[in-house]
């Protein structure tokens, strides 16, 4: 079976040269002590930062697809989503479908009105989930999540984590989890990868 | 045309002035009578220097020795742009953004003006060419370094939501649209505040110069005008230039942001 997404020698100043590759619908967590490249790696796979080796997606080479088409499919969703208009629909990506948004707040536990609300208004916990929901319009075949809930409380913990395996149980999208927390990781499952030294240790 | 020519003792009663100012701060401590002082000798050496150079320039006016002052003008112009950016760009960049989008906007509205409005013979006449270029760059510089300084800082500081647009599938340019739109303004608007009280809050140095050399004032207005126009045109000019080469150097093929390439200046 083909891989969603294969990373051969993958390297930057700070990482690598490592390996790594996700299958269609699954989940991997990626752990390590701080500073040990969590954020780095998926940045340079979201090709936020340069990098060096192949990278494909569903066997196309990422040199091969236009930086905005690959982050579109390749969406990086950080510790703390940025947020630059007024209202929240305004950060929604272009062309994006009324009825999925509709849908997805939903089962992101918001109502309908909170495509309006003011972004200064937002809690941390709607901030996120609406970070992530914006993220999920691009229709993405990959999700790169770095510590997505790190500053959540369990109720919006548990929300996104839900959210995340529905997304990825429907659209056969693969996602790599950064992770500090242990009782996550518990309810997470999949394959762990460790990051050691630059290099990724199973 | 008559000039009423200056005594080195209409000089020294001016120096005087200056002196009772600096005796002045000094009793009430405001610690810059030294600077004061220096920055006044160094009026007098400078001053007395380009003098010098001009005259030389004039008695001597030949093509080659016109464009090596400009070219000297230039780099000096090149190297403030630089010296006033808190965060520059690594390498040649520093110097090479401000420069260039400098040598293409105000060197092409000066020698415009020469050849076709201005028109002495030959078009590179010191007396025209010199002192009208010295205008431009002055002014040019000022909009450029505004221009990137603003684009630079805005940059930085708003490195995550550029980040976080990228992320979502934007371009760098609409990532980046209201930062270099604003670098841009601010780099204009010095030109525009000032055409915009010529003559009724400031009287313009240049024709303030001419009324005292004895031109008649509707003769000076007209170059003031000429001048002005000239100056918004080259800032103008300049400054997009030099905002758009920095957006541009702030990004690379794969449209990532890269900031290494900014390092943090003197300041």
């Amino acid at each position: 079976m083909e891989r969603l997404l294969d990373v051969r020698r993958l390297e930057t100043e700070q990482l690598g040269p490592l390996d790594l590759y996700l299958q269609a619908g699954e989940l991997v967590q990626i752990t390590g002590a701080s500073g040990s490249g969590k954020s780095l790696l998926l940045r340079a796979l979201a090709d936020l930062d340069p990098s060096s080796g192949t990278v494909r997606l569903m066997g196309r080479d990422r040199e091969r697809i236009a930086p905005t088409d690959w982050r579109r499919q390749v969406a990086y969703v950080p510790a703390e989503t940025a947020w630059w208009a007024e209202t929240v629909r305004e950060h929604f990506p272009a062309g994006w479908q009324p009825d999925q948004a509709a849908s997805w707040l939903e089962r992101f536990s918001l109502p309908e009105e909170a495509l309006d609300w003011e972004i200064e208004r937002l809690s941390s916990g709607e901030r996120q989930r609406l970070g992530l929901l914006r993220a999920f319009l691009n229709r993405p075949r990959i999700l790169l999540l770095d510590e997505p809930t790190a500053n959540l409380d369990l109720e919006n913990t548990r929300r996104i984590e839900r959210a995340v395996r529905s997304y990825l149980a429907e659209t056969e999208a693969g996602a790599l989890w950064v992770s500090h927390d242990t009782l996550q990781r518990g309810r997470l499952g999949g394959r762990v990868l460790e990051i050691r030294d630059r290099r990724m240790v199973a | 045309m008559s000039v009423i020519s200056l005594s080195a003792l209409d000089l020294t009663l001016a120096a005087l002035l200056v002196l009772a100012l600096a005796g002045l701060t000094l009793w009430a401590r405001l610690a810059v009578g030294r600077s004061l002082l220096i920055a006044s000798v160094r009026t007098v050496l400078q001053l007395l220097l380009v003098g010098l150079v001009l005259q030389t320039l004039f008695d001597h006016a030949q093509l080659g020795w016109v464009a090596l002052m400009a070219a000297v003008m230039l780099l000096v112009a090149g190297y403030e742009v630089m010296a006033r950016q808190e965060r520059r760009f690594a390498g040649i960049w520093g110097y090479g953004i401000g420069t260039a989008t400098m040598f293409v906007s105000a060197f092409a509205v000066t020698v415009l003006a020469l050849t076709t409005m201005v028109g002495p013979s030959p078009w590179w006449e010191p007396q025209y060419a010199i002192p009208l270029l010295g205008m431009l760059l002055g002014n040019t510089m000022t909009g450029i370094a505004l221009g990137l300084d603003r684009l630079t800082q805005a940059v930085w500081r708003e490195r995550r939501v550029i980040e976080g647009r990228l992320a979502l599938g934007d371009s760098w340019l609409c990532a980046t649209s209201t930062m270099r739109r604003e670098a841009a303004r601010s780099g204009l608007m010095p030109t525009i505040n000032a055409m915009a009280a010529a003559g009724v809050v400031s009287l313009p140095g240049m024709m303030t110069g001419q009324i005292l050399a004895g031109v008649a004032p509707v003769e000076a207005v007209k170059y003031q005008i000429l001048i002005m126009f000239l100056i918004a045109a080259g800032t103008g000019f300049g400054a997009l230039g030099a905002v758009w080469l920095a957006s541009v150097r702030l990004f690379d093929h794969r449209s990532r942001l890269r900031l290494d390439r900014l390092h943090p200046g003197r300041r």
